[in-house]
């Protein structure tokens, strides 16, 4: 990591200074519209070389999975395949308009179509949409989708969400922002959805269920045929959170289990690069009773070839145009590389490293409910007995070359610290990573000054968020 | 084994022992049997060369921009994007870390964000943008969510010019389902500023503009905020394309209260619709019913300037469902590539390619009204798109134009049904002289 902090590009500007070239204006000019114009334009002026030092230098503050092990939980920080950007940047897929006739883009329109078919076939659904930008932005297709299921059904009555207290953020935000009202359900000790409570929610009133399974504590949930079968009872459909999904390639498919709709996240669990906070993408998978209603349009085949169509009672378009077409084409290329068994391979291995590192961990940061986990854990990251808290475990993780794993979350764990290795990593860094873990523990009883000093080898240090937040400053003033 | 399974037999094994277990199976035992290890019908594993052999046979189904004179704009870009941008955006730093929760291990990211937001605001004279939205589109739709929000829940209808891109209307409408809020202004497709300014009273959450609208034109924006300030409403611009910011008056300048945009123009390729970038600016007074993240400046405990993510109370992960937007991943690499691409172009650059969309555009428009079939009907001033009235359909035209190596412009009538043979023509600096002589050649041979 670069340990010396690099100055705005403002700051390097000089006046005058250029790295662009252009071709010649080649026509006429032609008079410019009168007072519509602007008088300035402050942008930066740098030449090529200072342009690519600068990004070169900030890329190298930043951890990354290419650099270090990432074990952030729920985000599912598994190896990006470089052929993915190979494929993405073909030029024949690249560098296509949305709104070319479809009989030049079937290339394009074919590759969606397999794509859709792939995910149908791993999580057991009907029919898939592309067109969700991320995880939240399928999550509020899927709820605007289970509107749109009642509404058609002349079923006005329903208006509240049950949504477990483990579940992400998103869950909640979306629901909102689709009308409806939150009901939290408690979880039992054994970290499942608390079955009574449930029950005792489930009324004509129930829009649905949002489950998250694995949940966020990594935990399978035992009794999902019960609960799906208390909702799909009263009327309600259950909201398949897929965040979750790199546990399950192979080992079961959502829509067998009774999830009536899933978001998938391509950019976790096939592998596509997190870009330092996205494009993800967040297909939706339905039952075959809600298909008509999917967002669009979406691929389809027929004798003429392939296609885009809009369902035929869809809640609509989600974003412009189709999605995030060039995440598609990297998690497309992962699923062919991988094929049947290698899907089946990669669960299988998220879940047995989780579950050793979990082994190597637990005996100093204790897990939050002890069971067989899946694709991730979550400890308590404070140190009984002592000052430190998870923020100085992470932070001193970070000195000991590690990404640290998502903290204090999920809410209903004090001191959260979720770890989630993906199969990507190899026993090895396991190991190292639990060595580390077994340091901290040892300093926060006989050097605990030196985890609250964390990080040391960065090039800022704890940073002051109150500040960042009572006085923001957003932009560079000059 | 794949090669993106490290685990070797051995230290399976070894694993398994640890943990006390005797197979992998058993992990999976809390999964309902009857569910348990399905057969997936999908066609076996390949090899590296085998996929990207398929994907070039897919590729040359396509007919790519990168061998057709392109004039199709519409909200989607041709730009020329600087071999630097890429080279600096692929690194596998910024590629592969996600979303800055840890500042001190994320400064790049964190710093770089920043940076765009800064020359955002100096592009749109903003005070204040985000780190951005899933596209144009969405963005535009949380603007009207946000408008809503601004006006404390009480103000339920928001105005919408017909002539916003139609795209952007059908998603505000999804994310808006009947019921929740009014949307008007666009039922009458000829509905103009003087209509919808008529429309603006105390009910009235916003009125959206996009300027140049969705036809090219340039709008003649003279009192319009002072109208939907004094009904106590925001004004709303979607500015697209993105680059005619680089000749035109900034909307900040004539009183926009929030500004969105596609920035899939600056730098990120057309990638037949995704991922792109949803720019998202407002004023300071604002700020904290603004969706999405934001990166501000501070000092660390040694006082050095660092950066982080801040005023994170209005977002999912902390006020959940009271949050202002459900938005968590968003487009992070694409508002890196395009603050590479605002600062690799700078103040020279983005004013210069603007220039050359402008000229080449009124060229082509000069050169196609020429032609004894052929109208241009755009009416004031345009950017660098522009209706021309065709002879026949637009799409029997846009056919003869590929044969001839040229994929044409928009048919208008998709959406506005009584733009019967019109077609949207967008100009480019990837459009040269010769191109756009050929492209009127071509027209005129056709009509």
């Amino acid at each position: 990591m670069r340990n010396q902090l690099e100055p705005l590009i403002f700051e390097i500007s000089s006046p005058g200074r250029e790295a662009f070239t252009l071709p010649e204006l080649g026509v006429p000019e032609v008079q410019l519209p009168e007072g519509y114009t602007r008088q300035q334009l402050n942008l930066p002026e740098v030449s090529e070389l200072d342009f690519v030092r600068h990004y070169t230098h900030l890329s190298q503050m930043n951890y990354s999975i290419d650099t270090v092990f990432y074990p952030l939980g729920s985000c599912t920080m598994k190896y990006n395949p470089k052929v993915n950007e190979k494929a993405a940047a073909i030029e024949g897929l690249s560098q296509v308009h949305p709104l070319q006739p479809e009989s030049t883009v079937q290339g394009s329109l074919q590759l969606m179509y397999e794509l859709q078919e792939a995910l149908k076939e791993i999580a057991g659904f009907a029919a898939v949409s592309l067109q969700p930008a991320a995880g939240a932005h399928g999550e509020f297709a899927g709820v605007l989708i289970m509107r749109a299921y009642h509404e058609s059904r002349g079923d006005s009555k329903r208006t509240k969400m049950l949504i477990p207290d483990s579940a992400h953020g998103t869950n909640p935000a979306s629901t909102a922002m689709s009308g409806y009202t939150v009901v939290e359900l408690p979880s039992d000790e054994r970290g499942n959805v608390d079955l009574e409570a449930l029950k005792q929610e489930c009324d004509d009133t129930v829009v649905g269920l949002m489950l998250t399974n694995p949940n966020t504590l990594g935990l399978f949930e035992e009794h999902v045929l019960e609960v799906c079968e208390t909702i799909h009872n009263c009327g309600g459909l259950i909201y398949g959170d897929g965040a979750n999904l790199n546990a399950l390639m192979g080992i079961t498919r959502p829509g067998d289990l009774g999830i009536d709709v899933l978001h998938f996240n391509l950019h976790k669990t096939f592998s596509t690069p997190h870009g330092g906070g996205g494009p993800g993408s967040g297909p939706v998978g339905v039952t075959e009773n809600l298909a008509p209603f999917l967002p669009g349009p979406i691929a389809a085949k027929d004798d003429d070839g392939y296609k885009l169509v809009l369902p035929e009672q869809s809640i609509g378009r989600m974003k412009a145009f189709y999605g995030n077409y060039g995440v598609f084409i990297r998690a497309y290329t992962y699923i062919r590389m991988m094929g049947p068994d290698g899907l089946r391979a990669a669960s299988e291995m998220a879940v047995l490293n989780a579950n050793y590192l979990k082994a190597r961990v637990a005996p100093h940061f204790p897990v939050a409910v002890e069971r067989t986990c899946m694709h991730e854990f979550v400890s308590h990251g404070d140190v009984p007995g002592t000052d430190i808290i998870t923020l100085d475990v992470a932070k001193r993780l970070i000195d000991l070359g590690f990404h640290p794993p998502t903290i204090y979350f999920p809410l209903i764990v004090h001191d959260a610290l979720m770890i989630e290795p993906t199969e990507t990593e190899s026993k090895e860094t396991l190991d190292a990573f639990a060595v580390a873990m077994t340091r901290i523990a040892e300093e926060a009883r006989t050097n605990p000054q030196v985890l609250h000093d964390a990080p040391h080898i960065t090039p800022v240090r704890r940073l002051d968020e109150a500040q960042a937040a009572r006085k923001p400053v957003l932009c560079y003033k000059g | 084994m794949s090669p993106y399974l490290p685990q070797t037999e051995n230290d399976r094994r070894t694993m398994l022992e640890t943990i006390g277990l005797s197979s992998v199976e058993e992990l999976f035992e809390d999964v309902p049997e009857q569910h348990r290890f399905p057969t997936l019908n999908l066609p076996g594993a390949v090899s590296e060369m085998e996929i990207l052999n398929e994907l070039y046979g897919m590729a040359l189904k396509n007919s790519s921009t990168g061998c057709y004179a392109t004039f199709l704009g519409a909200g989607a870009y041709n730009h020329f994007v600087p071999s630097a941008v890429p080279a600096m955006a692929s690194r596998g730093e910024f590629l592969t870390a996600y979303t800055p929760y840890q500042p001190e291990v994320s400064q790049g990211t964190l710093q770089a964000a920043f940076e765009y937001q800064s020359m955002i605001a100096e592009l749109t004279g903003m005070e204040v943008v985000n780190a951005s939205h899933y596209d144009g589109a969405t963005s535009m739709a949380e603007a009207a969510i946000m408008s809503h929000n601004v006006g404390r829940g009480k103000r339920n209808k928001i105005i919408v010019s017909p002539r916003v891109d139609p795209q952007y209307r059908q998603v505000m409408r999804t994310y808006l389902p009947a019921g929740q809020l009014l949307i008007t202004g666009d039922e009458d497709l000829n509905a103009g500023l003087g209509d919808l300014k008529a429309m603006l009273d105390g009910e009235t959450a916003c009125l959206i503009v996009q300027n140049p609208d969705f036809f090219g034109q340039l709008l003649d924006v003279d009192g319009l905020a002072e109208a939907v300030h004094e009904v106590g409403a925001l004004l709303v611009v979607v500015a697209n394309p993105i680059h005619s910011l680089g000749l035109l008056k900034p909307p900040g300048e004539y009183g926009a209260d929030i500004v969105v945009a596609e920035g899939q123009p600056l730098g990120a390729g057309l990638n037949f619709g995704g991922p792109y970038l949803g720019v998202f600016a407002a004023t300071m007074k604002h700020v904290r019913k603004m969706p999405g993240r934001l990166v501000g400046e501070t000092v660390d405990v040694d006082g050095a300037r660092g950066f982080v993510l801040t005023l994170a109370p209005r977002e999912q992960h902390i006020r959940r469902e009271k949050a202002t937007s459900n938005i968590c991943t968003n487009q992070g690499l694409i508002a890196l590539i395009a603050g590479m691409y605002l600062a690799y172009m700078g103040k020279g650059g983005m004013q210069n390619v603007a220039e050359i969309c402008y000229h080449r555009a009124h060229y082509a428009a000069a050169g196609i009204d020429k032609l004894d079939r052929y109208q241009v009907i755009s009416s004031g001033h345009f950017f660098n798109e522009f209706v021309v009235q065709c002879p026949k359909p637009v799409d029997e035209i846009n056919q003869a134009l590929l044969e001839e190596g040229i994929l044409g412009g928009y048919d208008l009538q998709l959406d506005y049904p009584e733009a019967v043979n019109q077609m949207l023509v967008c100009v480019t600096e990837m459009n040269d002289r010769m191109q756009i002589d050929r492209l009127i050649q071509v027209l005129g041979q056709i009509g």
